[in-house]
């Protein structure tokens, strides 16, 4: 445990370093105070509570967004080390590869967490400075809309060291990286509302929907947020959510699943590498 | 003395590339070990398999007693390795590039830090980002890392290439100090040349397979390597009468002969050459160089 925390650490401190923390929050914060501000506007005073409206704003913005922060960290996790030379020393070390794996893991994801609270809190604030009053349902809202945020960005992450641990060149990764964002966030959904048209209104079983809608992590995100309170009325996901049997804690479960299975595969494969 | 580094009919092929073939020697503690080869004659494979970081495909590897490619990591506690040109992460200082490998060794930190007067990385430097050092600097910080921990075993892979003569003297200074105190030194080198008199043992390898271990001077035995020996001649037109004895001379312009002696043959033929001492002018021994030892055990190898 000491040796993961002691790699988290380290790049936490390289992220600093390099900037990447910095940019991420500012990037985070830049976009989600724009959408705050201008994304009001059209609501005019339909009477919701404005961070519903935020929140329902961010969760889009999450959706595009943290995937790509985190698979651009991840990528490079290993098969980067591997090239710059770095991992060799590293191995020649008292520590397993699972503990560099994890360690590694656990500092993306504090990266990612401190941008996402940082970020995304800086809309909140904003909000709260403009004279606005937030009900404590709003506020379970948006916490739930961080966390889970963060776990989004937890699979792709996991995705990243699965992509960093299978391709012997780090453009390679890249490559498949940009891809399987590409895949996830665009491609799949289009794919898939083109079937629902293609069915031409007749009854998809409850349970195929359901499937389709848990193989996709972004989905299982955007159910998770906009498929509930007062969110639902003003997302297009309200229809969908109502129609699939899935429940929060289903949800939260499929996306830790989709979390450990990449993650597990990738500290296997990483394992089983000669270097 | 005893063992501390165990290689018994270590192969190790990809596919059907023969990268190590049946290795077998023992290390000591104490000693100090060169391992010579070519670029990609199997060095860097070899210390990976001491390491622990690939698995032979045949043999076995035994490091402090350890299977280094399964065991709990103890082995690798009393280990140092320093890879061949050595890298880390640009954006972070030499100091906490130390402190973070001293961490994963479990070394205390202030120890730690010692290490930096030891291999002789400037204090102004330490706290400078490693994208700013030099070679030697970078070097010096990567030898301060294998040395984390007093280890028992130290991994050197080809430690000297690029470093300026001082600082390769000063560095192998510290690893007469670390033979003093028993540790078992491996490095490699594709040069013979500078091991002269750093080294207990040699070991060449090539293509994968070890063709030669022992100290320098059994491998000079084993080899039998001629002595240059070149006469300048106080006069152009004379006819030595050792110039007959069945070695080839060559005669150049300027009365110079030379001619190429087995060490056997060596001490008697100077001693015939200088009973006679107002027959020459001048006398050059060229005894073979390591160059030359090394580049025999290559060529025997090859028509073997």
């Amino acid at each position: 445990m000491r040796n993961v925390l002691t790699i988290a650490g380290k790049e936490i401190q390289e992220g600093t370093r390099n900037r990447w923390v910095l940019a991420t929050t500012l990037l985070l914060a830049g976009l989600a105070l724009t959408l705050s501000f201008l994304g009001s506007a059209p609501t005019g005073n339909v009477g919701v509570n404005k961070l519903d409206v935020v929140i329902v704003s961010l969760s889009s913005l999450t959706i595009f967004l943290v995937p790509l922060i985190a698979l651009l960290l991840s990528h490079d996790a290993i098969v980067g080390e591997m090239e710059r030379g770095t991992m060799l020393l590293l191995l020649s070390y008292p520590i397993g590869r699972s503990e560099v794996v994890f360690g590694k893991f656990l500092g993306h994801l504090a990266i990612l967490a401190f941008a996402t609270l940082f970020g995304y809190g800086a809309a909140a604030a904003a909000i709260i400075a403009a004279g606005n009053e937030i009900g404590s349902g709003s506020w379970q809202a948006f916490a739930s809309m961080i966390a889970s945020s963060v776990l989004l960005g937890a699979v792709f992450a996991a995705i990243g060291y699965l992509t960093s641990a299978v391709a012997s060149e780090r453009t390679t990764a890249g490559g498949i990286a940009i891809g399987i964002w590409l895949f996830f966030v665009l491609i799949y959904d289009m794919a898939l509302l083109g079937a629902l048209v293609a069915a031409q209104g007749r009854a998809i079983p409850t349970g195929l929907l359901d499937l389709l809608l848990l193989a996709n992590p972004t989905d299982v995100y955007r159910l998770l947020n906009l498929g509930s309170r007062g969110a639902s009325a003003l997302s297009a996901m309200g229809g969908i959510a109502d129609h699939a049997g899935l429940s929060p804690p289903v949800l939260v479960a499929a996306l830790a699943l989709w979390t450990l299975t990449p993650l597990g595969v990738a500290t296997l494969i990483f394992s089983r590498r000669e270097l | 003395m005893n063992e501390t580094v165990k290689m018994a009919g270590v192969s190790k092929r990809y596919g059907n590339a023969t990268v190590v073939g049946d290795v077998s020697f023992g290390l000591h503690a104490g000693e100090t070990i060169a391992l010579v080869g070519h670029n990609g004659a199997g060095k860097t494979t070899l210390i990976k398999l001491m390491l622990g970081l690939i698995r032979p495909t045949d043999g076995l590897v035994r490091v402090l007693g350890e299977n280094p490619a399964t065991g709990d990591f103890v082995a690798r506690q009393r280990l140092g390795y320093l890879p061949e040109s050595v890298s880390f992460n640009m954006a972070l200082s030499g100091r906490e590039t130390l402190r973070f490998y001293a961490r994963l060794k479990r070394v205390d930190i202030a120890a730690a830090e010692e290490l930096f007067e030891r291999v002789g990385l400037a204090p102004e430097a330490v706290d400078r980002p490693v994208r700013t050092y030099s070679k030697g600097m970078r070097q010096r910080l990567g030898l301060a890392q294998a040395l984390l921990g007093t280890p028992r075993i130290l991994l050197l892979d080809e430690p000297t290439s690029g470093l300026d003569p001082a600082l390769r003297r000063s560095f192998y200074d510290l690893i007469t100090e670390l033979r003093g105190k028993g540790t078992t030194v491996l490095l490699s080198s594709h040069a013979l040349t500078e091991l002269e008199g750093r080294t207990d043992r040699v070991i060449i390898i090539n293509n994968g397979v070890a063709i030669a271990d022992g100290t320098l001077d059994d491998l000079r035995r084993i080899a039998r390597l001629p002595t240059r020996i070149s006469v300048k001649l106080s006069q152009m037109d004379v006819a030595p009468r050792w110039a007959n004895g069945g070695m080839k001379w060559c005669r150049n312009e300027d009365g110079v002969l030379a001619a190429e002696v087995l060490p056997d043959r060596k001490v008697p033929l100077l001693h015939d050459i200088t009973a006679d001492a107002a027959l020459i002018s001048g006398l050059t021994i060229t005894e073979p160089t390591l160059d030359d030892l090394y580049a025999h055990f290559l060529r025997t190898q090859v028509t073997k």
